[in-house]
């Protein structure tokens, strides 16, 4: 009786558990795709049936965050596991992922998609040894969005091309602490990506780099103390309290309060500023050049694209390969323009994009571009680094790194160590981890 | 006089409980109320608290980009599947722990609670190893197995203390009347059980309903439960927080509906044996 009992409950649950698959579609080809939550990627998701009814390829999404996204695709990927079909990746894995063999080149793309139609920085960054791993979804730099009242208030014109010594005089002229108002917003938050990312352009635009040729940190050297003394007290004078807690969301969301003078970060940001659903402040939002200090040949703006690509693994290359050409081609571009607007499509792919007239009128456009045309890869730092990247290192190792090294430094933002610990800490931590790793 | 103080303390410990409550609850009252903002009133500043245009926009968005129901439906499978498995087996091992203990007894329940202790991620790949081979990712059967497994530590010593309550000799007598094993755990001690293995089920399935780590990791389109449907929700560039807020409250809400109706036996499972 008990024994009974226990197996059909037992049989119960794994038929529950196994039998309901009731939800597969009747489509002869589905592709799955692990996608972020990003505006546009969302958007991409509402045209999907076009593609479907075009091709008769039927979608899945899996929509992660960004860093279970990572996670989990890194899992996948590594152990052939085959969930995935296609997968949106960054500029930093693109290059690691296909030099492994765990992507599939995208050799097979055809005449109409143009390839060379991709910005070059685009399509160097997400390649490797000359073969596209990865198709640009949308790219991005970085750059300064500020508010033209207050600047105008303060007596002041942003420069086409300003320094970091400008910014810091006119984040003093801007700070009105009895209004609320921060002279400066940015990115003070641990994380590879967050705060990580910020800082390390903002070395690059003082003279400082991660490495030297031999693969040594660089976290002793006059250059880093400059950068990172500067930053910090720009922050501390002229910043939001808690800044060691912002990230690219925390700014967004004072920016568009009209909590911010001047916040520098990804191009991507000005269509959410320049939003009057959204933004307090949409009618008076000014674009420039990320800034450089006085004298140092690189600017402080990054690189970046969320592209789609094929793992190795996937039983369904042919599949998509479609779905790529038709997501990153400039047919979908024309469909999101037609129904949303050109402020709406995906940016800093296409060179086409930047040549048509009816682009060149968004507000934002030239600004985007010229911030990615200022931003090489190759040649990220004054100084000659081993590595390809601006506010990364392309190598395995450089996020784990890079994740602990800006613990330290907002640390120091906090005012828990001074920042000559944080750089010493940095130091050991990464000749550390590189010596580990064999590349000392 | 001294009924005075009583009456002062009571009043003293209740707004005192009323304050710990509101405070605890407040997270999820403030995410329930921001699902109901739009986007620009759930950042502002300062807040807003009750007075704003209350929309159900988010919730339309949200139903209109995710198949809820599909999400909802994995997550009973997997919660309701692997806690009652877990139950199934745990209900056995309980009773010989208590009932005829070995030596080896505290020892094992020790071992079964330390392996509670190693973290998620040190087995990942070998789990998703073996559910490559076994052809199981992505796969309701291979989750409701993997979370059983995870809670079976936690299952067998809260049935455990609850069995130790029961005194021995009353199953000695239904032994003496003649009743087989089968039939003193069955109609002798179960019944007895019922409120602990209702609150062990409960509590259970509550863990289950939110484990997010394997539900993560080991799924992607068919088994996904609410945990990944949340997930989908947070966004690294853009601020969506009236959207995942009515997302998260639309995975909360069966949950703290069951809480709701079951929280009697919920405090009585979470306090059985702690005051002797």
């Amino acid at each position: 009786m008990f024994s009974k009992t226990v197996l059909r409950a037992t049989s119960a649950i794994a038929i529950c558990a196994a039998g309901t698959t009731a939800f597969a579609d009747s489509h002869a080809t589905t592709i799955t795709i692990a996608t972020v939550n990003n505006g546009d990627m969302i958007r991409m998701q509402g045209y999907t049936d076009q593609f479907t009814e075009e091709t008769g390829i039927a979608v899945e999404w899996v929509t992660l965050e960004e860093n279970v996204l990572r996670q989990r695709v890194t899992t996948d990927i590594t152990t052939n596991g085959g969930q995935f079909d296609i997968m949106t990746i960054g500029m930093y894995e693109t290059p690691i992922w296909g030099a492994n063999g765990w992507l599939v080149p995208l050799d097979g793309l055809s005449a109409e998609y143009n390839v060379d139609d991709l910005l070059p920085a685009m399509r160097d960054g997400l390649s490797h040894d000359g073969t596209l791993y990865a198709a640009p979804f949308y790219g991005e730099s970085s750059m300064i969005m500020y508010r033209t009242d207050l600047m105008e208030a303060a007596g002041l014109e942003m420069p086409a091309d300003p320094t970091w010594q400008f910014i810091r005089e006119a984040a003093a002229a801007m700070d009105d602490p009895e209004n609320d108002i921060n002279g400066i917003c940015l990115r003070g938050k641990p994380g590879w990506g967050e705060g990580g990312a910020f800082i390390t352009v903002t070395g690059n635009s003082f003279g400082a780099r991660w490495f030297d040729e031999e693969w040594n940190a660089q976290f002793d050297q006059p250059e880093w103390a400059d950068a990172l003394n500067f930053y910090v007290n720009l922050m501390n004078d002229y910043g939001p309290d808690g800044y060691e807690n912002n990230g690219f969301n925390e700014n967004l969301s004072l920016f568009q309060q009209g909590l911010c003078g001047m916040w520098i970060d990804a191009t991507v940001a000005a269509s959410f500023v320049t939003n009057p659903n959204d933004s307090e402040v949409a009618d008076s939002v000014g674009f420039a050049l990320a800034p450089n200090s006085e004298g140092v040949d690189r600017r402080s703006n990054w690189l970046w694209a969320w592209a789609l690509a094929i793992p190795a693994g996937t039983q369904q290359a042919d599949a998509a390969l479609q779905f790529i050409e038709w997501a990153t081609g400039t047919g979908y571009i024309e469909l999101v323009a037609e129904n949303e607007g050109w402020a709406n499509v995906p940016p800093g792919a296409r060179t086409s994009l930047y040549e048509n007239p009816n682009y060149q009128e968004v507000p934002f456009a030239q600004m985007t571009l010229d911030s990615i045309l200022a931003a090489d890869p190759n040649n990220p730092t004054v100084d000659p680094v081993p590595y390809v990247g601006i506010q990364f290192a392309a190598i395995p190792e450089f996020a784990g790194i890079a994740t602990e090294v800006s613990q330290e430094f907002a640390s120091a933002y906090a005012g828990q160590q001074s920042v000559e610990e944080a750089l010493a800490n940095a130091q050991a931590i990464t000749n550390e981890a590189m010596e580990a790793a064999g590349y000392r | 006089m001294a009924r005075a103080v009583t009456t002062q303390r009571k009043a003293l410990n209740t707004t005192l409980a009323w304050i710990i409550g509101l405070l605890i609850f407040f997270p999820i009252l403030w995410t329930i109320l921001t699902s109901f903002k739009t986007e620009a009133e759930a950042i502002a500043n300062p807040p807003v608290f009750l007075f704003f245009d209350w929309t159900l926009e988010n919730y339309a968005v949200v139903q209109e980009r995710s198949n809820y129901m599909r999400f909802l439906w994995n997550s009973v499978i997997i919660a309701g599947g692997s806690t009652i498995l877990g139950v199934l087996i745990a209900v056995p091992a309980a009773w010989s722990m208590a009932f005829v203990p070995s030596r080896r007894t505290k020892d094992i329940l020790l071992w079964m609670l330390s392996t509670k202790m190693l973290p998620a991620v040190g087995v990942l790949y070998p789990i998703y190893l073996l559910c490559i081979q076994l052809g199981v990712l992505d796969n309701r059967l291979a989750l409701v197995v993997i979370l059983m497994l995870i809670n079976l530590p936690i299952i067998v010593w809260m049935l455990y203390t609850y069995f130790r309550e029961i005194p021995g000799e009353i199953l000695e007598a239904a032994r003496m009347d003649g009743a087989g094993l089968k039939e003193e755990i069955l109609y002798v001690l179960t019944p007895m059980a019922i409120p602990g293995i209702a609150s062990t089920l409960l509590l259970n399935f509550i863990l289950a309903w939110n484990e997010a780590f394997w539900t993560l990791n080991l799924t992607s389109v068919d088994a996904a439960p609410l945990t990944a449907f949340i997930a989908s929700y947070s966004s690294p560039e853009g601020l969506f927080f009236a959207k995942l807020s009515a997302a998260s409250t639309m995975a909360i809400a069966p949950i703290l509906i069951l809480g709701w109706f079951s929280q009697k036996q919920l405090v009585r499972g979470l306090t059985f044996g702690a005051v002797k």
